[in-house]
């Protein structure tokens, strides 16, 4: 076992949460140890072909890939920051130590001062029959194998849920030469953005609302799949079955906050189905309920990654400045809440913004 | 039923047309952009002061027509591709579409395509005038395209000939007359 590295802050996770924190963390003047069990730093924005939403003021319309460069090389260059890659974290201990599994390393430890927790989210399943078979997918690993590794998930996809990642990744299959046979979600509505949902509807693609997946046959891959409509009970209405010829169905059904650092630290969780499930109850700084842990991005509640980089830099200027009172400390943070409020304020962030002030006000 | 839909509905596509008057004038920008969601990169983009500057990230773009000259800087910065340039009267028998276009390979000029209504159908045939690749900041590529006469508020995509990446659609419709 090696020694026990002890940075002034340790940020778990490099995605664009993680990645906003360590640099903001960095640049407050604290030394900075940034982890993430993949090999490469930015989480999902790695994955992210499309241009962002958002404030031109920010990242708005820089395709997430190139956010993941641009922030990546920030971190590559701040001698501040050291970066744990391939490394996952497997247990955080009383006494305030990581313990982690390094590729080429084994076990390796860090004792932080300040811990920011920046894990992300991780995709919900689906139950229905055949659900096991090669060629069901989350929609997070069709996104790895074509755009990480180059490969195709199938040939004919049927892409089960209308939310943004829904809609996003069935617009990466058709770049990449996939034909989508569908899209179907079970709530009454699109759920993702509608300039998401016309740019596949004009490639061909239907969307069919109130819609779910009932089985998947084949022998030993995915042949077939069948689909109906559900009753307002979301219960499926007998005799609209229709049978699928696709060889991939592709799920993106929901994510969860990825949030077991934070219950091993003892941070109070509460029940939030509007932020995904689990969250920890934060401050306005975005510090847990055991001082010195901060969360940020999916892993506080899943939303969009132009949240999750203002919340990572809310996370690291907080953390840095407890290390050192930060001149100026106030109006900084007053600036990011109030872009993270502005980027809260549409119609479609309703129900993130009710998850919050459930939070807030304690009525979970 | 936009939200159900995923297609504008014809009563949402009318706040956004220009004025008959101003479509006979020349090339001008139509912003497909129904929900408001925290987004402006359009207003940044525009040289000309069309899209007016936004009160609040979460406003719906506000263009005014006669400020705008079709230049279709627009098409490349919106991160939605919402935005459309439509020249009603190329000539007298075609009119000329300007869309945004992210499928590899891009066509080139001379192409004929397959032209798509905003729910993929198949409704004609249409040649590339010009295509505009990105820039270094992963602008998305315009791609021009000549389209029969009266179709320039219909078309909204293209299909490669003898291509079908969506769903089983019947073609047919207008062609471009050569």
């Amino acid at each position: 076992m090696t020694s026990v590295l002890e940075p002034e802050v340790a940020v778990v996770g490099a995605g664009p949460a993680g990645m906003a924190a360590a640099l903001a963390a960095a640049e407050g003047g604290a030394d900075v140890l940034l982890i993430d069990r993949e090999h490469r730093l930015g989480g999902q924005l790695v994955k992210q072909t499309h241009k962002f939403f958002g404030s031109s003021d920010q990242e708005a319309g820089i395709r997430g890939i190139h956010i993941a460069e641009r922030l990546g090389e920030r971190i590559r260059q701040h001698a501040a920051i050291r970066i744990w890659l391939g490394t996952t974290v497997i247990a955080y201990y009383p006494d305030g130590v990581l313990l982690a599994e390094k590729a080429g390393h084994g076990l390796v430890k860090a004792k932080p001062r300040c811990l920011v927790v920046a894990t992300g989210a991780a995709e919900r399943h689906l139950a229905f029959a055949g659900n096991d078979l090669p060629g069901v997918y989350g929609a997070g690993a069709v996104q790895t194998l074509m755009n990480v590794h180059g490969v195709l998930p199938g040939q004919r996809a049927l892409m089960v849920g209308a939310g943004n990642i829904g809609l996003i990744v069935s617009y990466q299959l058709l770049q990449a030469g996939v034909q989508v046979v569908e899209v179907i979600e079970a709530a009454e509505e699109i759920g993702g953005y509608a300039v998401h949902a016309a740019k596949i509807r004009r490639a061909g693609v239907p969307i069919r609302t109130r819609h779910s997946v009932l089985k998947v046959e084949g022998d030993s891959c995915v042949e077939q799949a069948v689909v109906a409509r559900l009753d307002e009970g979301w219960k499926p209405i007998p005799g609209t079955e229709r049978v699928l010829q696709v060889d991939l169905v592709c799920l993106a059904v929901g994510l969860t906050p990825l949030t077991e650092i934070l219950w091993q630290a003892g941070c109070r969780m509460v029940w939030v189905p509007e932020l995904g499930g689990h969250v920890p109850v934060r401050s306005e700084t975005l510090e847990t309920t055991v001082p010195g842990v901060w969360v940020a991005g999916d892993a506080a509640g899943v939303e969009e990654a132009s949240t999750a980089m203002i919340e990572g830099e809310l996370a690291g200027l907080a953390a840095a400045h407890r290390l050192r009172p930060l001149k100026e400390f106030d109006e900084r943070c007053r600036q990011l809440r109030q872009a993270l409020a502005e980027l809260r304020a549409g119609p479609l962030a309703a129900k993130v913004r009710r998850g919050l002030a459930r939070l807030e006000g304690g009525t979970c | 039923m936009l939200r159900k839909t995923g297609v504008p509905t014809d009563d949402l596509l009318r706040q956004v047309t220009p004025s008959e008057e101003r479509l006979r004038r020349g090339p001008v920008a139509i912003f497909e952009c129904f929900e408001r969601i925290p987004c402006d990169p359009c207003q940044h983009a525009c040289p000309t002061g069309a899209v007016q500057p936004f009160e609040d990230l979460n406003d719906l773009p506000r263009v005014d027509h006669q400020l705008c000259t079709g230049c279709g800087r627009c098409i490349q910065a919106c991160p939605g591709l919402a935005v459309f340039v439509v020249q009603e009267d190329l000539d007298e028998c075609s009119a000329l579409v300007g869309l945004p276009y992210e499928y590899c390979p891009l066509p080139a000029p001379g192409d004929v395509v397959t032209l798509l209504d905003r729910q993929g159908r198949a409704v004609g045939q249409g040649r590339i005038k010009k295509v505009v690749r990105p820039g270094n900041r992963g602008e998305t590529p315009v791609v021009w395209v000549i389209v029969p006469r009266g179709l320039a508020m219909t078309v909204r995509h293209i299909r490669p000939e003898g291509e079908n990446r969506g769903a089983d659609q019947p073609t047919g419709g207008h062609h471009l007359p050569v």
